[in-house]
């Protein structure tokens, strides 16, 4: 090793070597201990899943705090209830356990759990409409509907392919503003979703921060990759990001109807498998537009559906049977930074589109079609309130 | 697909959707809820008969799944909700100036964790170290004298029901102890009867419900009441007559653990559960009296009502005829308190139940049972 290694080598480990010391003396320390005094254990425990079946009741518990907790006793409906915890014991920050509950719950009425800990603090939780959590005989049938919500009204919006072909560089251009009206709406919708279900998330897990900055490095990755060979992204390139960013999106939007099912708001029947459908069929609209000046051979067609609708399968299938809300959340945050990627890339074509034909990118026509898009996903959006 | 979690969706509305989605998978859904149910075992509480069906597992067999996991450790709470029901304080009986005799109690308020329920604790207040305090014992017409103590965190004080003076009446300006103070309270016993006492400190709810009251009995003296000698007697601690009987002390109590002002265990002596897990004893030949007091905060009203028999009601246990005869649910306010006679003597040996009528207080935790035994005449 060289004399300028062995400084440099040095010149690194010191402030590493400080910093721990600094840290060590803190703790030994414990200059807080006299603002903090005898101050009661704060404990946090969230319900991530629960299972409804013939045994009773079973919930995914996740401890967040800074204090382990012991679940000392379970209320359901106000009632002192025997459960057994897998694993048994005391819970460390951040550990989850299962417990099962044989409380013989109703089909279609509302329970109230409350989980007692060591310290007598109660943790509430709702169980809304109880419903048998579907079980691995009914991956078939959500499949089904996943392929219903994700992939037809894809390959419905793109049957506007040959209209968007036939109306011209007008068309074109209007086609690529409302694709980003439509994308900027499921932007907003997706971090918002991404933003709720980190709230539901164990406290420890800091699920808010974590799913900004994960929205965000999946932006800059998806651009640095859709640019790696340098240039615009634009035509088929373009396309594909557009599929696999509505992708994400629907893989969320499966989550939603999946852990729907799980979680007994069995609502969404019909209501909310129409509601998606009808506002995915805007998506396929948005990922044909920038094909319009160079069409493709047909599989290219099936393949971007697949990649726009499929995840929606998938979505449900784990929102169903593995539903934890940081891991939706964190899901959702990738799909948001898909989202933004596809906005800036169709942004920056229909920019240089502008600029080849000696127009202003702001036309008439292409403002339009940013409020048309925005406006069409609103309204669609409103159909799954309905 | 915010809209499916962030905004409230009708129950109708979820039913109806339920009920339209998919026909096979919501008749599935629907045999699967229906499955939950027939194997669910919670509709009786069955004791001596009943057994659940073996879907559930035999964790929940004695009470249909209705019971709390675990047990108190008696040990290190320092007391046991089964020897709290007959532990008599009687005091140290000296003669006072004037040659009466006069009953002396030493009481020290300790801030204390006690295990209410398995595995839950509570920051209480406690006399002596137990909920309830310890239950003072005296005959009427005595003269009494109680040392307090505060060996506790928070002034606190003792205060009595009975008839006293202004000056010995435990509240703050009259007899409030400090930390580390102490005050004696000295008066006669009387009127005879089921009483109690509880600190009277503000704020008084929180005084209360961390756990710092007790029973006051005040037997009857036979010779003051020469028509009703023979109950008297019977009333009266340590005499034969007295003997015949089973004499129990129950305080209804409920404790607020997490401060909501709403409590999440309910109890007689202050252990959830503990005379369901561990039935109460009963001698089938000998008559049955309870010295029943609430003490419970936050609930306007407690009660009482045994299973497969009637008893008689002494109300404040201030008479010595009953107030209520052959009733089987007695109703109190907070602080009210009496006295209930009856006989298991016609009855089948087995678990008898009684528990609060308020079906809430039954199943957080004040449901108990007696173990009636003795051989069938
Ligand atoms: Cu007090």
């Amino acid at each position: 090793m060289t004399t300028r290694r062995m400084i440099l080598a040095l010149a690194v480990a010191a402030p590493l070597l400080l910093i721990v010391a600094v840290a060590i003396a803190f703790l030994a320390a414990d200059p807080l201990r006299s603002l903090t005094g005898a101050a009661p254990p704060v404990e946090q425990v969230t319900v991530e899943r629960q299972v409804l079946d013939g045994d009773g009741i079973g919930l995914l518990v996740r401890v967040g705090g800074t204090e382990p907790v012991r679940i000392a006793q379970v209320q359901v409906d106000g009632a002192y209830w025997t459960f057994v915890q897998e694993p048994s014991g005391e819970l460390g920050n951040l550990s989850s356990a299962w417990l099962r509950i044989p409380y013989p719950w109703v089909l279609g009425e509302t329970h109230h759990i409350a989980l007692i800990t060591r310290t007598g603090l109660a943790f509430e939780h709702t169980i809304d409409v109880a419903v048998a959590t579907p079980d691995t005989n009914s991956l078939g049938v959500l499949g089904m509907v996943g392929l219903f919500v994700g992939v037809v009204p894809v390959a419905l919006g793109m049957l506007f392919y040959p209209a968007l072909q036939v109306g011209g560089t007008r068309a074109f251009s209007f086609s690529l503003a409302l694709t980003i009206g439509l994308l900027g709406f499921l932007l907003v919708d997706t971090l918002q979703e991404a933003l709720e279900l980190a709230a539901d998330a164990a406290p420890g897990l800091h699920g808010v921060a974590l799913v900004w900055l994960v929205a965000a490095l999946a932006f800059v990755l998806l651009l640095a990759v859709g640019r790696r060979k340098g240039g615009e992204v634009s035509g088929l390139a373009l396309a594909t990001s557009i599929a696999l960013g509505i992708g994400l999106h629907n893989l969320g939007e499966g989550l939603a109807i999946g852990s729907a099912f799980a979680t007994g708001a069995a609502a969404l029947g019909t209501f909310l498998v129409l509601g998606f459908t009808l506002h995915n069929v805007t998506e396929g609209i948005g990922i044909v537009a920038p094909l319009v000046q160079e069409p493709p051979r047909w599989p290219v067609f099936i393949g971007l559906a697949a990649l726009a609708g499929l995840p929606a399968v998938a979505g449900i299938w784990l929102g169903s049977y593995a539903f934890s809300p940081h891991w939706a959340a964190l899901a959702l945050a990738v799909g948001a930074g898909a989202i933004l990627q596809v906005i800036v890339e169709v942004s920056g074509l229909l920019m240089r589109r502008s600029a080849t034909q000696g127009t202003p990118w702001a036309s008439a026509s292409a403002v339009l079609g940013v409020i048309l898009g925005v406006t069409v996903m609103y309204g669609t959006a409103l159909l799954v309130q309905a | 697909m915010r809209s499916l979690f962030g905004q409230p969706v009708t129950r109708r509305l979820l039913l109806a959707g339920g009920a339209l989605l998919g026909g096979v998978h919501a008749a599935r859904l629907a045999l699967g809820g229906a499955a939950a149910q027939t194997h669910g075992p919670g509709h009786a509480m069955p004791i001596t008969d009943g057994q659940p069906s073996a879907a559930l597992s035999a964790a929940h067999a004695s009470h249909g799944g209705m019971m709390t996991v675990g047990e108190v450790d008696t040990a290190r709470n320092g007391f046991d909700p089964h020897t709290l029901l007959t532990d008599w304080d009687t005091g140290e009986v000296i003669r006072d100036d004037q040659g009466r005799p006069c009953r002396e109690f030493v009481v020290e308020a300790i801030d204390k964790e006690v295990e209410i329920a398995p595995g839950i604790f509570f920051p209480a207040w406690t006399y002596n170290g137990r909920i309830p305090g310890p239950t003072i014992r005296a005959v009427e017409g005595e003269r009494v004298r109680i040392t307090f103590r505060n060996r506790g965190s928070h002034p606190h004080s003792m205060h009595f029901h009975g008839i006293h003076s202004a000056r010995m009446d435990g509240v703050p300006g009259a007899g409030d102890v400090l930390p580390g103070g102490q005050f004696v309270y000295e008066f006669d016993a009387r009127p005879f009867g089921c009483h109690l006492y509880h600190c009277h400190t503000v704020p008084l709810k929180r005084h209360i419900h961390k756990g710092l009251y007790g029973a006051f009995i005040v037997d009857p003296d036979p010779a003051r009441h020469p028509e009703h000698e023979a109950v008297a007697r019977s009333r009266l601690l340590g005499t034969p007559e007295n003997r015949e009987w089973q004499e129990f002390v129950m305080v209804m109590n409920a404790f607020d653990t997490n401060f909501d002002e709403e409590n999440e265990v309910y109890a007689v002596n202050t252990v959830a559960h503990a005379y369901s897990k561990r039935p109460i004893v009963i001698d089938r030949g000998r008559p049955v009296r309870i010295y029943l007091v609430n003490v419970t905060e936050f609930d306007p009203i407690n009660s009482l009502h045994l299973h497969g028999n009637f008893f008689d009601y002494y109300d404040s246990g201030t008479t010595l005829t009953p107030t209520l005869r052959t009733v089987d649910i007695i109703t109190q306010c907070q602080g009210q308190r009496g006295i209930l006679e009856f006989t298991y003597q016609d009855h089948e040996p087995g678990h008898y139940m009684f528990h609060a009528h308020q079906s809430e207080f039954v199943e957080l935790g004040w449901m108990s049972l007696f173990d009636v035994r003795g051989e069938v005449a």
